[in-house]
Formats: C-alpha cells, sequence, structure tokens
C-alpha cells in the first residue's frame, strides 16, 4: 500500500500513530513492510493456506463474533445433503466433470432452497474456452435464491455453514500454514492472536488488498477466505473493518461500475445470454432474484434502456430489449487476443492500455495486435501498442517483418484530465469531479469527444438504412449538447443522463424512484442521486476540516452517497451501536429512523424487529435485520450456494504453475481454471513432471512507486524516469550465488513463453523460504517497461502465460515459475532459440493444448 | 548584535540584520514514518523547475537512483537496507505503536531493516557556505534560510567543499551553484515548502523551528518509550558544529548509516580570528571598490 | 529608480550603513530575491481537478496562467488525500506539459514502413467508415441453432480504467448499440 496508494498510507500511519498493529503479508519486503509493525513473508500463491488457517484459529478456538455472525450471516444455513466438501472428495467439491473441467453446481444448494441456476433459465457452464460463468450472466447480483433457507440457530446441525465450514478449514492448521506458506507458527499466532484481539464489539481489524489477491487462478476465492474471516469476526458493515479493495486507476472502479466489460452493462446488469425466446421478463426473472434490491431489477433495466433509446423505447417492444446484442460464452480480453490471432476479430480499439507490454504474455498480444484490419490507439504517448510494427520485440527476432503487417494503425492523440469534464470514481466508489482547466493542443481531444463524434459520424452514414440490424444505432439518444472551439461534448450532460430523469423530466435523486413502466430514465442505477436536486453533487468540496470524519458533504458515493455499505450491521439486531466507541449507524426509536455518521445503508424507516410478509417482494422482503440488501436473503454468506464456478468455499490450491505439490489434497490445481492452449502459451509442466525442474523457480510480478502500471503516464517523464531508470529484477544473496548473478549485473529471466533481460539488485528483501524441507527461491519482477520512453527496458509481462481465474476471467500474473541465469539475454533469431531449447528440455516443445 | 561564527544563536535573522522578521523556520524530518515514496523529490523539483539530473542511471543503492544532494537534486532519499540482529517482537495482541518493522532473513537470528530518509540542506545556524561566498550570492533571509541567489552567483564554487553536509553543488551546465531554498519564494505568499506539503505521511515537516524542535522531544521520547531505544534526533542542538539546523531529523540509526556526517562542524569556525588579522584590509577594500563604482555611475 | 533608491539597493551600501555589517543577510538580498513571488500566487485561476494516476482520488489544485498549465499540487480541502501526493501526482504537471506528448494524428497505413500525417477529421472519418464496414462483414443475426445474437465480433476494445465516467457511459452506449462486445477494460487485466 505504501509502495503504490502512498497518499492512501497516510491514514494506515495516522492508525499506528494513534496505536494500531500494522501487519503486512506479501512474497517481498516492501516500502509496506519497512513500515508494519510486522511483515509475513509467505510463499506467493498461498494466501487461502494463510487466511485459511486464520479461519480454522477462529473456528476452533470459538473467537467468532457470535451475535454478529447469528444476525448477518448464513452461518446457521442449512446446506443440501447431497453437498460433498473437499475433505469429502479429496480437493474437488460434489458436481465436478472431469471432461470439462467445470462443476455441475446443483448439489450447492440450501436445503428446499432452489438456488436460482437450478431454475431452468440458467445456462449451465460449458466447456472450454466457450465457457459461460455464473459471473458472466448475472451481473453483480451474482446469484439468487428462490427461497430462504432452514435455520438451526444453535449451529449445531452438521449440515449447517458453520459446522460445514468448520470441517472445511479443519485441516488449515498451523503446522500445514508453515508447510504450505513457509510462515513460521510462531509468526502465524502472532498475527491470529492479533486479529482476534483487535476484533469484536469495540474494536474492528481491516484487511486492505489489491492485484496481490486478485491476479490468481483461485482470486475470487482468496476475497472469499477474508471475507469469511472478517465476518466470523464481525468486521464488515462497520468503521475501521472491512476488505479494502486498493484499485489501480484512477477510474478502474468506475470502468467497472459503467463498465467497458463484456459481460456487464451499467450498475452490475448483467449482459443478456443467447437464449430461444428470451424476452425482457424473463430475462429479468431468470436473473434478479424477487427478494432483495436486486427484486427491483427491472426498473433498472428499463431505466437503462429509456435513458439509451428514449421514445423508441416502449412497453409495446419490450423498450428495446431486442436492442441488446448477446453474449455466447468467455468474451474477455484475453480470448478476444487468441480470436484476433485467429483472424475473426478485425478491428481494436486501444484507450488509454498499452497491452504490448502491459498485458500477460506481451508476445501474445503483439502477435494479436499484427494480425489486425484496423487497430486505433488513444493515448498521449507514442506506447509500445502504438509502434509494435515498427521496433516490436518481434521485429528484432524476425517473427514479424514490419513490410508484411497489414495493420492499419490510427494514432490519436488524447486530452488529459486537466483538459477536460468529468468524473473520476475511485477506490471507495466515490465519484469526484474534475474541472476542465485549459485546452487540449492540436488534435488532442478527449474520450468523450471521440466517441460522441465518431457515433455521430456514423450515425450520419447509416441514416436512412432500412436494416434492422441499424435500427439499434440510429434510435439511440446521441444529442448532446457541444461546447467551445473543438465541439466538445457537455460531459455535465452525459452525467445528468447516468444520474436519471423522472417522469416530469427533473433529476431523479434515489434509485428507490427507478419505475419499471417507462416512465424514468437512468443510465447507471447505482449512480442515481450523483444529480440529486438537479446539482451536481460530485463536484462538491466541502473542505474535510469543516465537516464530520465521515466528509459526506464531499464528492459523492454510490450508491445514495453511502460511504461504508451494509452499515446496517455496525449495529446490532436491535438497532443498537455494537459499542459507543464503533458507532456509525443506529435506530433511533423515538424518531423510528435509522440515522448516525453515515447515510443508512438501509430503509431509513424499517424497525429492526420487522418481519416480512411471507410473499413479499424485493426489499420489502427483507427483516429489519437483513443487513445485506442486495442479497436475496439479506445475509452475508459465508458458504456460497450459488453463484461461483470453483466452489462454494475457498480451497487452497497451487498456483498453474508451482514448484510444489499440494500438501492438502490430491487436487493440485484450481480443477476450473482457464487454460488457453496455443503455441505461444505454453504452459510449465506440473511439479510431479521431471520437466518442472527446467524452471525451478517462482517469479512474482509487481509495480513500484515511482512507475505507473505499463508506463504509458509515467516512462516518458523526465522526474519519474530518473527515479527508476530501468527495469530490474530483485533476488536474494543465496539466489545470487546460486546462479552467479552479480549486483547491477545482467541477469536473464526465462520461462517457456519468453526470456528477457533485466539489471539485477540483489537484496536481502527478498528471502529464500524454507519449506517441507526444500529451499524455495523466489524472483522479483517489476513489470512497468517496455522499449519506448524514457525509463526503458524489457517487459516482465513476456514471461507470463494466459491462465485464468475460472470466475472472473483474470489472469494469474501474481506466481509462475521460471528459471535465472547470468548475462543478458540473446539477440534475434538466437532469442527463439534459447526459449525453445528451455521448452524442449521441460518436454512442452510440441505441446498444442494442456 | 553579536555576530557570531559558532555556538548557539538565539536569533540568527535579526544577526543577519533583519530587524522586524517572522520567526525562523526549517525542516523537521521524521524518518520513522519515511515509506520512501520520493514524493518529496519530484515536487521539489516541480516546484523549482530544477532540471532532471542528467543520464538516468540505475545505481544499485537499493531503490536510490538519484544518489545524493547535488545541484540538481534538492531532495534526495537515501535507502538503507540493513540486516541486523533480532530484534524483540513487537506485541501486536493490543494495539502497540513501533518503529519499522524488520522481517526475518534467511539466517534465523536476523532481521532486515529497511531505512528511509529524504535528506535536504541543513539551513545551519552557522553556514559556512554563506561564510565563505565572495559575491554575496549566499545570503540569510529573513526566515533564518540560507539561500543562493541565482542572479548574483558568479559560480566560483567556494561554497561547495565548505559545506560540511556535502549539500552544494555547482550544475554544470549553467556553472552556478544551486540547492534547496527551502521554497523562499513559497514562504513570501504563506505557503510551506513543496517537498512538505506533498509528504504523504508528514514525515517532512515544516514549521517554526521552535515548535518543530518541541514535536521532535515528543517524539523521540514517544518511541523510545516504545522501546525503538535507536531513535535519536540530528541536527536539532544548538549546540552543535554547526549551532543547529534549520533542517534537522529523527533517525533510527548512527547518522553514519544514512551517510550523515556524524559531528559537522562549521568549516568557517576559525573565521573570526582570522578576520581580525584581516578586518582592516577587508575594510579599506570594501571602501576603495565603493568608490570606485560611485565614480562610474556618474 | 533615482540614484538615491538605486544606491540603497547596492549590498555593500545596505551592509555598511544597515544592520548587517557582515553582509550575509538583508544587505546580500538581491533584487530578484526581493521580488520572488510563488506563481502559485500569480495564477490567473485555481481549478480543482483530480489525480489521474491511481485510484486513491486525491484531489488537486491546477494553476492556470495564459491558458497553461503553471503547477499542480494536492488540494488541502480533499479529506482523502489532505493536500498531500505521491511522485506520480506530483509529476502530474509534468504529464500533462509533457513535450512529448504527442499532437497530431499519426497514420500508419496497411504494409507502410513509417507514421504519415492525416488530418483529425479525415481520421474520424476513416474509423467510422472501418467500423461500420467490419459490422457489416463480421455481422451475426442469429447462431446455428437459430438463437438471437444480434452482434459483431469483429470489432474489440479496451480501456476505460484512466478515463471518466461519462467517457466510459458513452463508449459502451455505443458499442451496444453497434453490437460489439468484446469491450474490455484493465479490471480484468
Amino acid at each position: 500500500m505504501a509502495e503504490c496508494h502512498p497518499v492512501g498510507f497516510q491514514w494506515v500511519m495516522e492508525a499506528k500513530r494513534r496505536g494500531a498493529a500494522v501487519i503486512h503479508v506479501d512474497p517481498r519486503f516492501t516500502r509496506t513492510s519497512a513500515l508494519a509493525d510486522l511483515h509475513v513473508p509467505l510463499r506467493a500463491g498461498t494466501d487461502i493456506a494463510f487466511l485459511g488457517g486464520l479461519v480454522n484459529h477462529v473456528l476452533q478456538n470459538e473467537l467468532d463474533f457470535r451475535d454478529y455472525l447469528l444476525t448477518y450471516t448464513n452461518a446457521p444455513a442449512i446446506v443440501d445433503e447431497r453437498f460433498q466438501d473437499t475433505e469429502d472428495l479429496d480437493g474437488l467439491f460434489s458436481g465436478y466433470d472431469p471432461q470439462t473441467g467445470t462443476y455441475h453446481p446443483q448439489s450447492w444448494g440450501y436445503e428446499d432452497a432452489q438456488a436460482a441456476a437450478a431454475a431452468g433459465h440458467r445456462e449451465m457452464p460449458k466447456s472450454g474456452a466457450g465457457r459461460t460463468t455464473p459471473g458472466d450472466t448475472h451481473g453483480a447480483a451474482g446469484a439468487t435464491l428462490a427461497a430462504k433457507p432452514h435455520m438451526d440457530r444453535t449451529l449445531q446441525h452438521p449440515r449447517c455453514v458453520y459446522q460445514i465450514l468448520k470441517r472445511h478449514f479443519a485441516r488449515y492448521t498451523p503446522e500445514h500454514v508453515e508447510q504450505v506458506c513457509g510462515i513460521g507458527q510462531d509468526t502465524f499466532r502472532r498475527v491470529a492472536d492479533a486479529i482476534t484481539s483487535n476484533s469484536g464489539r469495540d474494536r474492528t481489524t481491516a484487511f486492505a488488498y489489491s492485484v496481490g489477491w486478485t491476479q490468481h487462478t483461485v482470486g475470487v476465492q482468496y476475497i472469499r477466505t477474508a471475507a469469511i474471516l472478517q465476518l466470523l469476526l464481525g468486521n464488515i458493515g462497520r468503521p475501521g473493518g472491512g476488505i479494502l479493495a486498493l484499485r489501480g486507476h484512477a477510474s478502474i472502479q468506475g470502468s467497472t461500475d459503467i463498465p467497458t466489460l463484456f459481460n456487464i452493462l451499467p450498475g452490475y446488469i448483467p449482459m443478456p445470454h443467447a437464449h430461444p425466446n428470451q424476452d425482457l421478463e424473463a430475462f429479468v426473472e431468470a436473473d434478479a432474484g424477487s427478494t432483495g434490491f436486486w427484486g427491483n431489477m427491472r426498473s433498472y433495466v428499463v431505466s437503462l434502456l429509456k435513458a439509451w433509446y428514449g421514445p423508441a423505447a416502449t412497453a409495446e417492444n419490450d423498450f428495446c430489449f431486442d436492442y441488446l446484442p448477446r453474449l455466447t460464452g468467455d468474451h474477455g480480453s484475453y480470448r478476444t487476443v487468441l480470436d484476433q490471432i485467429e483472424g475473426t476479430v478485425k478491428g481494436y480499439f486501444v484507450i488509454g492500455e498499452n497491452p504490448a507490454v502491459g498485458s500477460a504474455n506481451a508476445k501474445l498480444q503483439r502477435l494479436g495486435l499484427a494480425n489486425l484490419e484496423w487497430l486505433v490507439v488513444r493515448d498521449f504517448q507514442m506506447i509500445e501498442t502504438a509502434t509494435f510494427w515498427k521496433d516490436g520485440p518481434e521485429i528484432d527476432t524476425g517473427e514479424l517483418e514490419t513490410e508484411r503487417i497489414g495493420t492499419e494503425v490510427f494514432f490519436l492523440p488524447a486530452a488529459a484530465h486537466t483538459e477536460k469534464d468529468g468524473t473520476f470514481t475511485n477506490t471507495q466508489r466515490l465519484l469526484q469531479w474534475h474541472h476542465r482547466a485549459v485546452e487540449p493542443r492540436g488534435d488532442q481531444r478527449s474520450d468523450l469527444w471521440f466517441y460522441y463524434h465518431l457515433g455521430h459520424r456514423i450515425r450520419q452514414k447509416l441514416a436512412g438504412s432500412t436494416d434492422g440490424r441499424d435500427r439499434p444505432v440510429l434510435d439511440l439518444t446521441w444529442n448532446y449538447p457541444v461546447e467551445g472551439a473543438m465541439d466538445e461534448p457537455v460531459a455535465d450532460a452525459v452525467l445528468r443522463e447516468i444520474n436519471g430523469f423522472g417522469a416530469d423530466g427533473s433529476p431523479l435523486s434515489s434509485y428507490t424512484e427507478l419505475t419499471d413502466d417507462g416512465s424514468t430514465s437512468c443510465g447507471c442505477w447505482i449512480y442515481c442521486g450523483c444529480y440529486a436536486d438537479g446539482v451536481n453533487q460530485t463536484a462538491r468540496r466541502k473542505p474535510g476540516h469543516e465537516q464530520s470524519w465521515v466528509a459526506s458533504e464531499w464528492a459523492w458515493a454510490w450508491p445514495s452517497n453511502r460511504r461504508i455499505i451494509y452499515n446496517r450491521a455496525s449495529a446490532d439486531a436491535d438497532g443498537r451501536p455494537w459499542s459507543e466507541r464503533k458507532a456509525y449507524v443506529w435506530w433511533d426509536p423515538g424518531e423510528r429512523r435509522w440515522t448516525g455518521h453515515d447515510v443508512p445503508d438501509f430503509q431509513a424507516s424499517k424497525p429492526p424487529d420487522f418481519e416480512p410478509e411471507p410473499d413479499a417482494k424485493a426489499e420489502d422482503a427483507l427483516a429489519g435485520t437483513d443487513a445485506f440488501i442486495m442479497q436475496s436473503d439479506g445475509k452475508a454468506w459465508l458458504y456460497v450456494p450459488t453463484g461461483l464456478v470453483d466452489g462454494p468455499l475457498p480451497t487452497h490450491y497451487e498456483p498453474h504453475e508451482s514448484p510444489f505439490t499440494n500438501v492438502l489434497y490430491t487436487q493440485q490445481a484450481n480443477p476450473t481454471r482457464q487454460m488457453y492452449g496455443h503455441r505461444a502459451n505454453r504452459y510449465h509442466p506440473p511439479p510431479s513432471d521431471p520437466g518442472s525442474a527446467v524452471f525451478p523457480y517462482v517469479f512474482t510480478t509487481y509495480r513500484l512507486t515511482e512507475h505507473h502500471t505499463a508506463g504509458g503516464m509515467s516512462r516518458f517523464l523526465p522526474y519519474l524516469s530518473e527515479l527508476q531508470p530501468e527495469f530490474f529484477c530483485e533476488v536474494s544473496p543465496q539466489l545470487a550465488a546460486e546462479r552467479g548473478l552479480t549486483h547491477l549485473g545482467w541477469a536473464t529471466v526465462v520461462t517457456a513463453r519468453n526470456a528477457v533481460e533485466a539489471r539485477v539488485l540483489v537484496t536481502e528483501r527478498l528471502r529464500p523460504l524454507k519449506l517441507q524441507g526444500r529451499t524455495v527461491h523466489q524472483v522479483g519482477v517489476p513489470y512497468h517497461w517496455g522499449p519506448n520512453g524514457l525509463s526503458t527496458g524489457d517487459a516482465g509481462n513476456e514471461l507470463l502465460s494466459v491462465v485464468l481465474d475460472p470466475n472472473v476471467h483474470i489472469q494469474e500474473a501474481k506466481v509462475a515459475t521460471c528459471d535465472i541465469r547470468p548475462g543478458r539475454r540473446p539477440r534475434g533469431r538466437e532469442l527463439l532459440r534459447l526459449v525453445e531449447r528451455y521448452q524442449e528440455r521441460a518436454g512442452i516443445a510440441t505441446e498444442e493444448s494442456p | 548584535m553579536n555576530h557570531q561564527l559558532s555556538g548557539p544563536v538565539d536569533d540568527v535573522a535579526a544577526q543577519a540584520g533583519y530587524d522586524d522578521h517572522p520567526q525562523r523556520v526549517g525542516f523537521f524530518t521524521d524518518t520513522s514514518v519515511c515509506i520512501g515514496c520520493k514524493a518529496c523529490e519530484v515536487a521539489c523539483k516541480e516546484w523549482n523547475l530544477v532540471p532532471e539530473g542528467g543520464e538516468p542511471d540505475l545505481l544499485g543503492l537499493s531503490y536510490d537512483n538519484t544518489g545524493d544532494l547535488g545541484a540538481n537534486t534538492w531532495r534526495h532519499v537515501a535507502f538503507v537496507e540493513q540486516a541486523a540482529p533480532r530484534r524483540e517482537p513487537v506485541d501486536l495482541g493490543m494495539p502497540a505503536v513501533g518503529a519499522p518493522g524488520g522481517q526475518e532473513t534467511a539466517e534465523d537470528d536476523r532481521d532486515v531493516r529497511w531505512l528511509m530518509m529524504s535528506d535536504v540542506c541543513k539551513h545551519c545556524t552557522h553556514a559556512a557556505c554563506l561564510d565563505v561566498c565572495p559575491t554575496g550570492s549566499l545570503f540569510r533571509t529573513e526566515y533564518g534560510t540560507v539561500v543562493v541567489q541565482e542572479d548574483i552567483c558568479n559560480g566560483c564554487g567556494y561554497c561547495v567543499p565548505a559545506c560540511p553536509y556535502g549539500v552544494l553543488d555547482v550544475r554544470p551546465d549553467d556553472g552556478r551553484a544551486w540547492k534547496c531554498t527551502l521554497c523562499y519564494d513559497r514562504l513570501g505568499d504563506g505557503l510551506e515548502p513543496a517537498c512538505a506539503k506533498a509528504c504523504p505521511t508528514d514525515s517532512i515537516q515544516f514549521g517554526t523551528l521552535d515548535e518543530l524542535r518541541e514535536r521532535a522531544e515528543q517524539r523521540v521520547e514517544q518511541l523510545r518509550a516504545d522501546g525503538v531505544t535507536q531513535a535519536r534526533l540530528y541536527g536539532e542542538s544548538p549546540d552543535d558544529g554547526v549551532g543547529g539546523d534549520g533542517c534537522f531529523f529523527l533517525l533510527l540509526d548512527e547518522p553514519e548509516v544514512y551517510g550523515l556526517p556524524p559531528d559537522p562542524v562549521v568549516t568557517t569556525k576559525d573565521l573570526p580570528s582570522m578576520w581580525r588579522d584581516a578586518g582592516a584590509a577587508a575594510a579599506v577594500a570594501a571602501g576603495t571598490v565603493l568608490a570606485a563604482f560611485l565614480g562610474s555611475r556618474r | 529608480m533615482g540614484r538615491r533608491t538605486w544606491i540603497d539597493h547596492w549590498p555593500v551600501v545596505r551592509q555598511l550603513t544597515g544592520s548587517d555589517p557582515l553582509g550575509r543577510g538583508a544587505a546580500s538580498k538581491s533584487r530578484h530575491s526581493d521580488e520572488l513571488t510563488a506563481r502559485t500566487g500569480t495564477a490567473d485561476r485555481v481549478v480543482k481537478s483530480i489525480c489521474p494516476y491511481c485510484a486513491v482520488g486525491c484531489g488537486q489544485d491546477v494553476y492556470v496562467r495564459d491558458d497553461a498549465v503553471t503547477q499542480i499540487e494536492g488540494d488541502p480541502d480533499s479529506p482523502i488525500s489532505r493536500g498531500r501526493l505521491c511522485p506520480k501526482g506530483a509529476a502530474s504537471e509534468q504529464l500533462v506539459n509533457s513535450p512529448s506528448r504527442e499532437t497530431t494524428v499519426r497514420y500508419r497505413r496497411p504494409y507502410g514502413t513509417d507514421w504519415e500525417d492525416l488530418d483529425l477529421d479525415t481520421a474520424l472519418d476513416m474509423i467510422a467508415d472501418r467500423v461500420i464496414d467490419t459490422r457489416a462483414r463480421t455481422w451475426q443475426e442469429t447462431d446455428s441453432e437459430g438463437r438471437f445474437l444480434r452482434r459483431t465480433m469483429g470489432i474489440s476494445h479496451l480501456g476505460g480504467a484512466t478515463l471518466d465516467n461519462e467517457e466510459n457511459y458513452l463508449i459502451k452506449k455505443l458499442y451496444t448499440a453497434l453490437g460489439a462486445i468484446q469491450v474490455e477494460n484493465q479490471a480484468r487485466i
């Protein structure tokens, strides 16, 4: 956090100053470790074993926050008797189909409560790369249940979630944590004591994470393990608690909320899949569930369609629901790159990204770029993605020749944040408006300008078309006001559309005002209220020192300006704060309203003792203690009965590439991980295969304070470039001795994908781990570089393969295996030969698919 | 007024001829909360329009690639990687306040520690650079800080060896000496210096020297009470060889570890006795220069 | 300026006549030093902004003079950042004023060996044509099972994490209307 979010880290230091203990869990000793009270160096890719050990510690010693657990989680829920755990099946859950590498999740549900996936409308996961995952199908609703489960509030029923959890995690002992993670038992116990003694009514523990948890083939389950732990300890929905995602880009949260993602529409509404004769009604019914706030999904969808298609969207034509294109599987970024190589994808817009060096298996990315008909790159600087045809690494190796690359490239210079109005959504869901300070120069334009005018131009060219496929384009509401000499679209007008309008044309104030009859429009239902009262709430800048510590009058947080979500859980079942010290929102019996420091994330007048009618719908079906209002049962899920493709509980699997076999189960790696067989994406053999010894070391990729992701915004700036002037790798003195590496000398890091050269930093901050009677060396590979700019070097992403988490299609970038050798890498064709020799030695030279 | 060249000075600005002046200001750099982010280096360069430091080079000094203070580096973050004997574990059971942590090394009884410190011109009470400057380019401001005046400096370089900390340096392409001005231009507008403003963790604190010294005393006492026995202040004492620094530090190890001289002494300490001998000659020379100058402006 | 005033500014005069006989302080102060002001104070306007790097969302004050950004520093009012910036945020002025920033459209024709100039309007028109043409050639109305698809699998997109919400909104809206579904961003990378 000190490395990549230094200004956010001021609050950690503030907490430390006030007495908080700071624990840093990371394979590397970073600038964060340097300031922490305790650094826990675990083997990369073993966090579930570590967190699972903590879960087990809490369960075995009954250190859970029992009142919280019983009130707000599904710990008492009874699970289907057909469910079999990894304890029963040696690392697999019931329902696994080895032919397709996927699960049939029907047995994972609650007893007598049909999970929505079994209700007939859902697609079953398909095999291979064409698979559909519940994440793709469901949006953020995740999954729904048709009925509330049976509960055993004594937590004694052998099939209640609590008991299943206890059995599932029983083998995550301190001894196993030591064997798997390389963390000493004393260190583990210190962490366990610290988090348990700092949780409860008076105290909370917070977890902050970043892509060190997400970029794994079991990334979603990493977060899930932390969620289980935090729910057991009562640390969700409370001040000083939570699981905080530290996101790396100014508006990466916003680009998920208003998604430039294939599987969702604004506000986490799923993109529809191809079904015979599915209308809006069936779409909503299949996905929404009838209880919880997703029970209003039809209102969100209809209001979105009204925002997009305006008068053309009517009740008679299902509000243009059929204008939405349909998915048939995984259309994620990596699948698309392979389709570029196969030639089915012709055109590519790259907007403020640099995949030629910034995405896993960078060569694969460039091979895709080289096989396009046309490519549009919009950026500040001449990044590698725009120049691959001229000076990309494959030109040097002879794999590509400039004169034979048919890709037509348009480079369009982009406007900077100071040159345009608009909002970024930060990592805590805060929309903050930035004002235009100056005009961009020359051809520099905002992306708002580009897309507005591109759309305008396309609509002009298609005007008069009678082809049905052009109706969605021509019926689109696309009349935004423009201003200035450049005809810049007015961002404020776009934000107003996102906020939405009522039947009378006035701005809406809350998503609860949305209707499903077409009388309201709203471009993103979770952002509804950002323009409440006709005021741009995101531009509010009341100084922090002039308001409460929650700072509710600075900018605007979705939903409804709530700064901590699910904050109903900051009070007990009766609506009283768990303690005075941790008071946040509470029920005011006199006023009969929820009140507090923040906007209550709950229906304001629903009393704590409210019990819903049996046939109630949407939020009316939630009880006064159902704090997790987006869930169909109002409960936080320790056990996930539906919605995940790799199991209802987190399970330690080894990374896809690991020098160790799984000591916890026979099942080595996530059985549902997504693999792509391709000659340019070869995988290393499993540790049981002698060929694996060719790649004996573990490497992990990461960022440095001084640079920004793939470098487009840092490697071209003198002041940042001089601070980290070139690509380097970090090794321990022991590994340096073992491989003959010298400090500041060159090393070549090799995988079956590619080889890169880097200057060597020999440092005791990288520590060999001793476990299972062996020593494992880890190589640190910061990944910011490429050949262009002022600070240059090979791209660490050359080394990675594309292998993905099956739920969210994120690549395993944080751990893989490699070899490292002294000296610079070969040039030209010799580089290819080097990699081929490694492939041959590992016995994977002819392998086409896994 | 006593025009000392060593020892404690109550009012350094008054000694420099400012009858009515603001309180002396400086930096307290608390390295126990420095995260080595280098925001200070960049913010300093951005504000002062300092050129980049020449051809970028990987120095291998841990994460430090600027190396030292210089004409183009007015703030410099030092990184010190240490492998030291194991510390007593901090009790994490209840909230604890502690020094930067460590990790186990491959050798089981040793911890790795990573110290970071943002170094800067000390703006000494007795600034040898100022004493030796023949042009009056280096001068004491009304804030008690020491500033090179770019319109006066003739690049003679006398100040460079005079500095006991090795702060001053001559910019090769323009020949003049450059260093931290404590953002003299910003002070005039009531702003804090750029580095202190940017510093994410408040490791760099700007303020009046009196207040900073008080704050530093409290901090070092607190750290020691929490078991950080190595915490100490550096440069805060008016009794040291430079009469105390306007910019002083809280360190977690010996000064040498950070590349700081353990006992800096103003290099012009012996000037008074030299001046007694040379004084008359100097006065005559100055008078002559003035007369010649007045004559030329007729 | 009269001679008396002018001479008053001469250091030696001030040194000999003032209270700084050693000439190390007030008497040595140059005209440049005397006239120094912070350029933040002389800016035409200060514009409120947000740092474009990571997702902490630090407040920035953008100082503008003669329609150029002259300084960017932390906004002390922000309850998130309290006026502080990291090295990247502190380098924002260099980011926006970078001399190596591209200012004109660059075009590389198929099989071309170098960049060519291209008018922005022409570029936009050509891109619009490429979209329309590709879309027509790769249109999928239904799949082999007769399921309704209404899409193109020929147009892909990557980007959005450093963009404004308003920009992403138009992007998603336009692509969805065009039937382009392979739209992705950094969130999955």
